[in-house]
């Protein structure tokens, strides 16, 4: 066997390498065929939705099913619009807080010698395997005691504290020299400035992968309107459309209407994803646990 | 030289407290969100409580929700119990498996078709609860608009619609189906960051020292150098399988699931939770979750951890 065709990541194509297309296209296709459906489904007319047999791709696309939804408004009376203005604010308000806790957490534990650090990082790291729905319960308890039940700040500050954020960030700025750290402590900087002006630069890709993640999650979450929120005007668009969905009698009128909003669900996840996809791949590289 | 001294302790004292500000909101949440919960789980699972009275110490001890889950809950130990083992060395381990390989022969190729088959595999795991219900309930629906039902009857494999969703034969396996669709998550993008990453001049030295083939390669090499990566990986492939345990309720819209058929852990605690308002009951379910993640952890971290 050659060199040359063992290579990873080749820069040029080889024969040897259609073993692995004749495998990962396939897969690829069959990942994307949901996505495909539900774009399809999105802009079908309703005959076509309700189609014996069924036909995967849309024959005659309209826009209906959008502007149903634009229109419409829950059982309750709350206008779709409503919902999805909360999810944008609520994911904003979530991604900038994360970013700035994580950053400030991150830089401590990695460039500051204080007592705790290392049992700090230890337990964080051991925090990756938290699965939040498995304490469901007492999380509850915890957030009714605190009195968040029914506020807004329930969508954001029980998930401000993320494992995984943190843990890349930290890894990440364990990249930057100290040396850069020191010379500007010699020029009179104090953390806020190192903080803004050194360290944020320099890790941008780990805060993209950390707003990335967190928009994924907060966005597609309808645990905390399913739970802690009573109030419909403060439920999320995530929501919104499990209630298109769920509710056996909305959900032949809703069939479109639901496809619709999956499909508005879905687009930022992919369109911030692509624009970032680069710097999350730049975290990765650092993101091993040792 | 007094005056240098004093205002060196100045800055000293002036950077702890400048250290605490920063790392002082995280470790709040952190210890109010994350900590807490485990501590009130632990806590409330050797009680009795139903959210009205306060909650009382459980019989036997504390230990009376123990052991009526492993005793006396039939529908935990007949159905739960290997229900959620077989779905999450399924979709944890085979996801994981499944989740390398892919990276691997991803990393055998040119950058710009990787790029674009690499978040091709990603998409489904970002597309979240809503999305995977509102897809796969009309792909599997058991109406004559289901898809997979139409196919199915087009090339005359059956002869009626079949109600997957809803048959205890179907539900769980579609639920793995499913959960591996969307289990290309950052695992998956992190162990194709560790093969891109590994040295290349160790292959080539491995090959003069007598390596003969791509499997000696991977498990020689390529492993071994990418052990934080694997690591990374097989803890996400854990917790993103516990984490997708909605599935079964939301792909039949009902819990517990048709016959307990899709049932898992997680099902299992929101029912007595969320549903019954046992709560001291709910949070001995939880614990032993808890401890069942652990577990899987530990054998992750024995397998691809650095010992020290």
């Amino acid at each position: 066997m050659s060199l040359r065709s063992m290579e990873v990541s080749p820069k040029y194509f080889n024969k040897s390498q259609l073993k692995f297309y004749v495998i990962l296209i396939p897969v690829a296709i069959f990942m994307l065929l949901p996505v495909v459906f539900i774009f399809s489904q999105a802009l079908k007319p309703l005959d076509e939705l309700f189609l014996f047999p069924p036909r995967f791709l849309v024959q005659k696309p309209t826009l209906k099913n959008f502007t149903d939804l634009f229109r419409a408004a829950s059982g309750t009376g709350v206008p779709m619009t409503r919902y999805l203005f909360n999810s944008i604010v609520i994911t904003v308000v979530a991604i900038v807080a994360t970013l700035v806790i994580t950053t400030s957490t991150g830089y401590a534990l990695s460039k500051k010698n204080f007592k705790g650090k290392n049992f700090i990082f230890k337990l964080n790291q051991t925090a990756l395997m938290f699965v939040a729905i498995a304490v469901i319960i007492p999380r509850y308890l915890v957030i009714d005691a605190l009195g968040l039940n029914d506020s807004f700040f329930v969508h954001v500050i029980p998930y401000l504290a993320m494992p995984v954020g943190l843990f890349l960030v930290k890894q990440f700025i364990d990249q930057v020299p100290d040396e850069l750290i020191e010379a500007a402590k010699i020029d009179g900087a104090n953390d806020f400035h190192i903080l803004f002006l050194i360290i944020i630069p320099l890790i941008k890709p780990a805060l993209a992968t950390v707003a990335i993640l967190t928009f994924q999650f907060i966005w597609n979450s309808t645990e905390s309107s399913n739970i802690y929120i009573i109030t419909e005007t403060k439920k999320t668009f995530s929501f919104y459309l499990t209630t298109l969905t769920s509710n056996q009698v909305v959900s032949i009128a809703g069939a479109g209407m639901a496809a619709a909003a999956a499909l508005i669900m879905f687009v930022p996840n992919l369109a911030i994803f692509i624009i970032l996809q680069g710097q999350v791949m730049d975290t990765m590289s650092h993101s091993g646990i040792k | 030289m007094a005056e240098n001294i004093r205002s060196f302790k100045k800055e000293i004292n002036m950077d702890k407290y400048s250290t605490l500000l920063l790392i002082l909101p995280y470790v709040l949440l952190f210890s109010t969100f994350i900590i807490l919960p485990v501590l009130v789980a632990i806590g409330l699972s050797f009680t009795y409580f139903d959210l009205i009275q306060a909650p009382r110490l459980a019989d036997l001890y504390g230990m009376f929700n123990y052991v009526m889950l492993f005793t006396q809950d039939e529908n935990f130990l007949k159905y739960v119990i290997p229900n959620t083992i077989k779905y999450a060395l399924l979709v944890g381990p085979g996801g994981y498996i499944l989740a390398f390989l892919m990276a691997w022969m991803l990393s055998q190729i040119q950058a710009t078709p990787r790029k674009i088959i690499s978040l091709a595999m990603y998409i489904p795991s970002m597309a979240g609860a809503v999305f995977m219900t509102v897809v796969w309930t009309k792909l599997f629906s058991g109406n004559d608009d289901g898809y997979i039902n139409a196919l199915l009857l087009k090339w005359e494999f059956i002869d009626e619609a079949i109600q997957f969703l809803q048959s205890p034969e179907y539900l769980l396996n579609i639920m793995i189906f499913v959960a591996l669709w969307g289990s290309m998550g950052i695992g998956f993008l992190a162990m194709l960051a560790g093969l891109l990453n590994v040295d290349k001049t160790l292959y080539e030295a491995a090959y003069v020292d007598g390596i003969k083939n791509r499997f000696q390669e991977i498990i020689y090499i390529t492993i071994p150098q990418m052990k934080p990566q694997m690591l990374f990986g097989a803890v996400m492939a854990i917790v993103g399988a516990f984490n997708t345990g909605y599935i079964g309720v939301a792909l039949s819209g009902a819990n517990p699931t048709p016959q307990y058929s899709g049932q898992l852990i997680i099902n299992h605690i929101e029912d007595y939770g969320f549903l019954r308002y046992e709560m001291g009951y709910a949070a001995a379910i939880s614990v032993v979750l808890l401890i069942m993640i652990m577990f899987f952890t530990k054998i992750a971290y024995t397998l691809f951890g650095e010992k020290d």
